[in-house]
């Protein structure tokens, strides 16, 4: 009989602390899936230069990127379970649109600016929420973009339904996508960065069990505090840049696909690597824009892939390629 | 010199007394133990003192500071530092980084940790130090390995290993006695008789009398919510309410 085994690679870099590099191509080892990632990206404005139609794509999928960023690092590094990205992408966007058609702050102003103002909306708007635990932030962050919604639509403020056009448009075609390459990269590696930092500790610990984090004498709520801020500055971003990309803000930034994708990316991706995140909506968008072909048949097939990828590769696709990448599997007689 | 002190502590549950008007007073450096059957409120009474549950009435002092309406993180900052019963480990962290989060707490990063540790961001290696102390074996991978993998007798062990983390003034400890072998309590005790003689007051809520008594300098009674005797380890002990609320269990 046989039966197959798993074997880490000699390289042994998922030990903790000190790693001892000594050759080139054990450095290509650790490096090279970052490296890769990198070239990718910037590779792909110029290699779809002649369809711009891809080049959209291209952006659309990494603002999903940040948004399951955004969701997979408040659900597997805080516990902090965000059905609501929407409503990140929706303040950060009328922010910017705000800021910069009715206030007339320049477009490399109006997108930090409504990044930061934004995060500090959402957070204290999700403030008297943070003591709330499972399912019940989860379903508080659902009616949050719902709730904004109406509210605009019924006392007609920032344009109501029509929302607000005369927003100044990204700069030049490949500026546009690199911008966008360039932050969401940023963020990825420093959002990895700072959770293996002792603050992303504790915050990891908020998720396991808050009441030690009490008893160690910290403030569970300012810490939970700190961490929507920075995943709503990454959604918020997003929204802004959207904003700045469709020229026009309106009530389709509250919608519930950005809220659903990133969750859906960060499933088939795999949660808890943040880089599984991204792999996630690399997929997942491409796929939804390939499916255009089959008209409103689509979401059925987008159902059927999703189910599919959910009972057999539950794991994620990240998990299973980093598994393939440190170990091989090997036949042994038993 | 009375380093916490208690008055008159009441807290219902639904109808239920499970303190009724409890007081005592602990001295610093003193070991103080709490028994009393399964039920008596005791597990009830450290989380009123520490601020995990709101008492309706009564008082909780802090050396001369009324620590009665705080949270639980700023009595914990204080010095006052607890175990829990039902052990909370972070399952997802190795040993030794479920001791880096109280080092980064404000109190060690303030104070400095366990013997002044922690300060300046070394805190994995005061979180191993602080292991092999309590009984973790530092060359074996035991300290690296994640807390959900690790048997009860350490789990304890890392609970105490917590409070002891922030140098604290005093350590509420709930039961850490039981489901340890008694060679796993020998190890304990002389720790535990270190952190008095550095001057920690202790209280302990503990089945285990006989070992209890070792270390306990005084004890008190609980039965239904009610404080029914205190004083020295084994006239506690002959009292005889103490001995008709223990009757029928072979615990004495
Ligand atoms: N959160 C709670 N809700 C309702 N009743 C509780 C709660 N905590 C404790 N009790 C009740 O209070 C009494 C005292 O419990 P506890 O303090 O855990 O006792 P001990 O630690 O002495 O075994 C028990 O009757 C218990 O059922
Ligand atoms: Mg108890």
């Amino acid at each position: 009989m046989k039966r197959s085994e798993r074997v880490d690679r000699g390289i042994n870099v998922r030990s903790e602390g000190i790693y001892a590099i000594s050759s080139l191509k054990e450095i290509l080892y650790l490096a090279g899936p970052r490296m890769a990632l990198v070239l990718i990206l910037f590779l792909l404005p110029v290699v779809l230069d002649s369809v711009p139609y891809w080049k959209r794509v291209v952006n659309i999928m990494l603002v999903y990127s940040l948004l399951a960023i955004s969701f997979d690092f408040l659900a597997n590094y805080v516990g902090l379970v965000c059905l609501g990205c929407s409503f990140f992408v929706g303040v950060g966007g009328y922010t910017s649109a705000i800021l910069n058609s009715y206030l007339h702050v320049p477009i490399y102003l109006s997108i930090p600016l409504a990044s930061v103002l934004g995060a500090v909306i959402c957070t204290l708007l999700l403030l008297p929420c943070l003591w709330l635990r499972g399912v019940y932030f989860a379903i508080i962050t659902l009616m949050y973009p719902l709730l904004l919604t109406r509210v605009i639509e019924a006392l007609n403020i920032f344009g109501g339904t029509n929302g607000i056009s005369g927003i100044e448009s990204l700069p030049g075609n490949d500026l546009e996508n690199y911008i966008i390459i360039v932050v969401m990269l940023a963020i990825l590696f420093g959002l990895r960065r700072f959770v293996n930092q002792d603050i992303g500790l504790v915050m990891r610990g908020v998720k396991d069990n808050d009441q030690s984090i009490r008893a160690s004498g910290i403030n569970v709520t300012w810490i939970k505090t700190q961490a929507v801020f920075i995943a709503s500055l990454i959604g918020c971003f997003a929204g802004s840049y959207l904003v700045h990309l469709y020229i026009w803000a309106g009530l389709s930034l509250f919608a519930l696909d950005f809220s659903i994708i990133p969750i859906a990316a960060v499933t088939i991706g795999g949660s808890g690597f943040l880089i599984g995140a991204v792999v996630g909506s690399f997929i997942l968008v491409p796929l939804s824009e390939f499916l255009r072909f089959f008209g409103s048949f689509r979401i059925v097939i987008y159902c059927v892939v999703l189910t599919l990828f959910i009972v057999f590769k539950s794991e994620g696709i990240m998990m299973y390629i980093s598994r393939r990448y440190h170990q091989f599997e090997r036949w042994v007689d038993v | 010199m009375i380093i916490l002190s208690a008055e008159n502590i009441s807290k219902t549950f639904k109808g239920l007394k499970a303190l009724d008007s409890v007081s005592f007073q602990v001295e610093e450096g003193e070991v103080y133990g709490i028994i009393g059957p399964n039920g008596s409120g005791k597990t009830t009474l450290i989380n009123c003192i520490t601020g995990f549950i709101r008492h309706e009435k009564g008082k909780v002092f802090f050396r001369d500071k009324n620590i009665t309406k705080l949270p639980p993180h700023k009595i914990a900052r204080m010095g006052i530092t607890r175990t829990f019963q039902i052990m909370r480990p972070y399952f997802s962290l190795p040993a030794y980084k479920n001791l880096v989060i109280p080092l980064w707490g404000p109190r060690a990063r303030k104070l400095g940790g366990w013997r002044g540790g922690g300060k300046h961001g070394d805190r994995d290696t005061v979180a191993i130090d602080i292991l092999e102390e309590i009984g973790f074996e530092r060359d074996s991978r035991v300290p690296y390995k994640l807390a959900s993998t690790l048997p009860t007798g350490y789990l304890k062990r890392l609970e105490l290993a917590r409070c002891i983390a922030m140098r604290p003034e005093v350590i509420l400890c709930d039961e850490i006695f039981s489901g340890l072998s008694v060679g796993e309590i020998g190890g304990l005790i002389p720790l535990l008789e270190k952190l008095k003689l550095e001057g920690v007051t202790i209280i302990m809520v503990e089945h285990r009398l006989r070992e209890l008594f070792k270390v306990a300098d005084r004890v008190m009674a609980l039965q239904f919510g009610e404080k029914i005797a205190e004083g020295k380890p084994y006239d506690v002990i002959e009292d005889s309410r103490v001995r008709e609320a223990y009757l029928g269990s072979d615990e004495v």
